[in-house]
């Protein structure tokens, strides 16, 4: 009987359970959870802060998931070494785990800057778990001023999770526009636009470089003063595990399509790992939940010695806020086609006969045509391309193709 | 499983599927109640242009990219049907950004409405299909491909 060790309990440890347990009904499964909870929708946690969710709908399945699947997880618990020639997971309560195969879904940690004066900050957070969360919100009344390092997804989420229940919250960047991981500068100044009329006040090009209590003196020589500080300056992929034993380990941990890292008998998955992007080529870390359930599922029918690859991972990202979406996928290379009106934006790249990018703000319809294109690599010149610019429609493509995706089983 | 499957041929566009589509999850029982005046998101679209037109809704693939992507675990299989959670949806727009057929479209209060084949409403059975007055839509059994 095969031993599974799984370390981290987020979206792709759920992905690897299921994988193995896809190909493997017997095999014991062991999960190790830093965090003291079974897995929950990581990306809920700004929507708690809004009343958009509440905390029973917040774990990613039901009551009796571990024992339906027969995994048992241990709660509260760290790995803290891994020992690849013994094939044994170290916690830090001193217990050591034997295993089989073993999948590092660890993910990623938020990056803090070793800013000046930061230890004089009475309420800072960052703003990546469930206790971050439930910890923000202890510490914050109607009469707060919050004030948000980074302006990126996480940054803003939170901005706005926060959003009519505080005074007021700032949003301070480096970057000299909002999302800058996403959006363009254009994109990014229609989607500004709309979060200063919602109340959020930003900061951009600035931002602090050292604190003093509840004081922020910016780069800029302005100072800001604040009640609560959150920093979602950045993450980090949780790599040491793997690094530590001399496994390749670049942004995140290297794994090839079937999730295998260099380490034999060890596999990665999630935000910890680097694997293949398709739209650029290259490897790349892609933080996002859809890649992190996909690559921990392929992880875990690979480690029960089924075969499965997952080499069409894509970045890509629907975030709204104060209900305008913005959309983007894979990379903005090569020719742009764009259509624009005050409220909305759409742009595609198209380079090589192929689409490459896309960013659509206020414009959704339909937009998982055009993310299939560039994950699939479909040609343009088989497509009605003048049609489907204007229009994310199955109608431009032709007749057979679309016999086969709704005539037959899919 | 059985699935609706589209002759787009045969297809009028006369857009029926959509308003009974509507209505069959409407809960009303009577349809000028349910309809009219008011916006419609019915869970089946009828795309095309002058040349062509057919009724486009879930799949229910077997294995759903839209369930694997959704950020707030409210997408489900259960039995081959996939279903929304209307409790659990947040309305991010993930499943739309990543459902190739586009078959996902958020309702008036932005959560996700999609096809569950009416088998929990009170028809039934798809009543986009009961409804369709030239067959351009079926529901029936086509063999997996798995
Ligand atoms: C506020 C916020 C909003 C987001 N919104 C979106 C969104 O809208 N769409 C989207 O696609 N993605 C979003 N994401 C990203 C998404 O949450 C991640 O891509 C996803 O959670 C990655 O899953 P994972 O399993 O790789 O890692 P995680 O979910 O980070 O899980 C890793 C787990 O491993 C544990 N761990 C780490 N080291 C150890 C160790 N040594 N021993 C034991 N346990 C360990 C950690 O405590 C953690 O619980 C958001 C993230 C945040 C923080
Ligand atoms: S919504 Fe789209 S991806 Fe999901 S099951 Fe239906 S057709 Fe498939
Ligand atoms: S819109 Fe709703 S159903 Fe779709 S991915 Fe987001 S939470 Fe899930």
């Amino acid at each position: 009987m095969s031993r599974y060790v799984i370390i981290g309990n987020g979206t792709a440890s759920v992905g690897a359970i299921e994988g193995i347990r896809s190909v493997d009904k017997t095999g014991s499964i062991t999960v190790i959870s830093e965090e003291d909870r079974p897995a929950y929708c990581r990306p809920l946690i700004s929507y708690y802060l809004e009343g958009k969710t509440k905390l029973e709908n917040i774990g990613m399945r039901g009551a009796d998931y571990y024992s339906d699947s027969a995994a048992e997880l241990l709660c509260g618990r760290k790995a803290v070494g891994i020992d690849a020639d013994r094939r044994t997971v170290a916690l830090d309560d001193g217990e050591v785990l034997p295993y089989d195969r073993l999948c590092v879904c660890t993910g990623s940690s938020p990056f803090v800057p070793p800013f000046e004066g930061l230890g004089t900050v009475e309420k800072q957070f960052t703003f990546m778990t469930l206790d971050s969360a439930l910890g923000i919100e202890k510490s914050i009344d109607a009469a707060s001023r919050v004030l948000i390092v980074g302006a990126g997804l996480i940054g803003l989420k939170c901005a706005e999770g926060l959003t009519g229940r505080v005074a007021s919250v700032t949003v301070c960047d480096l970057a000299d526009r909002v999302l800058s991981s996403i959006l363009d500068a254009d994109c990014a100044a229609l989607m500004q636009r709309h979060l200063e009329e919602h109340g959020m006040e930003f900061l951009l090009g600035d931002s602090a470089v050292r604190f003093d209590g509840n004081t922020a003196y910016m780069r800029s020589g302005r100072t800001v003063g604040f009640d609560v500080l959150i920093l979602a300056v950045g993450v980090r992929a949780n790599t040491s595990l793997i690094s530590g034993i001399g496994g390749e380990v670049n942004r995140g941990i290297v794994v090839d399509e079937r999730m295998a890292t260099s380490v034999d008998g060890i596999f990665a998955a999630g935000d910890c790992a680097e694997g293949f992007d398709a739209s650029s080529g290259g490897k790349r870390v892609l933080a996002i939940l859809p890649n992190a359930y996909m690559q921990g599922h392929a992880a875990g029918v690979n480690m029960a010695g089924g075969s499965e690859v997952f080499d069409k991972g894509i970045p890509m990202n629907s975030i709204g806020f104060f209900g305008l979406h913005a959309m983007s996928a894979g990379v903005y290379e090569g020719e742009m086609y764009e259509e624009r009106t005050d409220t909305s934006i759409k742009r595609l790249f198209t380079k090589d006969g192929l689409l490459k990018g896309f960013i659509l703000i206020g414009r959704s319809e339909r937009a998982g045509i055009y993310t299939s294109m560039i994950r699939e690599k479909i040609p343009l010149s088989s497509v009605d391309f003048e049609l489907l610019k204007r229009s994310a429609t199955t109608a431009a493509f032709p007749p057979e193709s679309r016999r086969k995706m709704f005539g037959g089983a899919v | 499983m059985k699935r609706v499957y589209v002759n787009e041929e045969w297809c009028l566009g006369c857009r029926l599927c959509e308003y009974n589509c509507a209505f069959a999850n409407s809960g009303l029982s009577d349809m000028v109640l349910a309809l009219k005046d008011k916006p419609v998101f019915p869970r089946i679209h009828v795309e095309g242009d002058e040349k062509i037109t057919y009724a486009v809704s879930c799949r229910h693939c077997e294995d759903p990219v839209c369930v694997k992507s959704c950020i707030a675990g409210a997408l489900s299989k259960e039995n081959g049907v996939i279903k929304a959670d209307p409790d659990r949806c947040v309305g991010c727009l993930t499943c739309v950004l990543v459902c190739p057929y586009g078959a996902l479209a958020p309702g008036e209060n932005g959560v996700m409405l999609k096809c569950e084949l009416c088998l929990e409403n009170s028809c039934g059975e798809p009543a986009c299909v009961k409804g369709c007055p030239n067959r351009a839509i079926v529901y029936e059994e086509r063999g997996e491909t798995a």
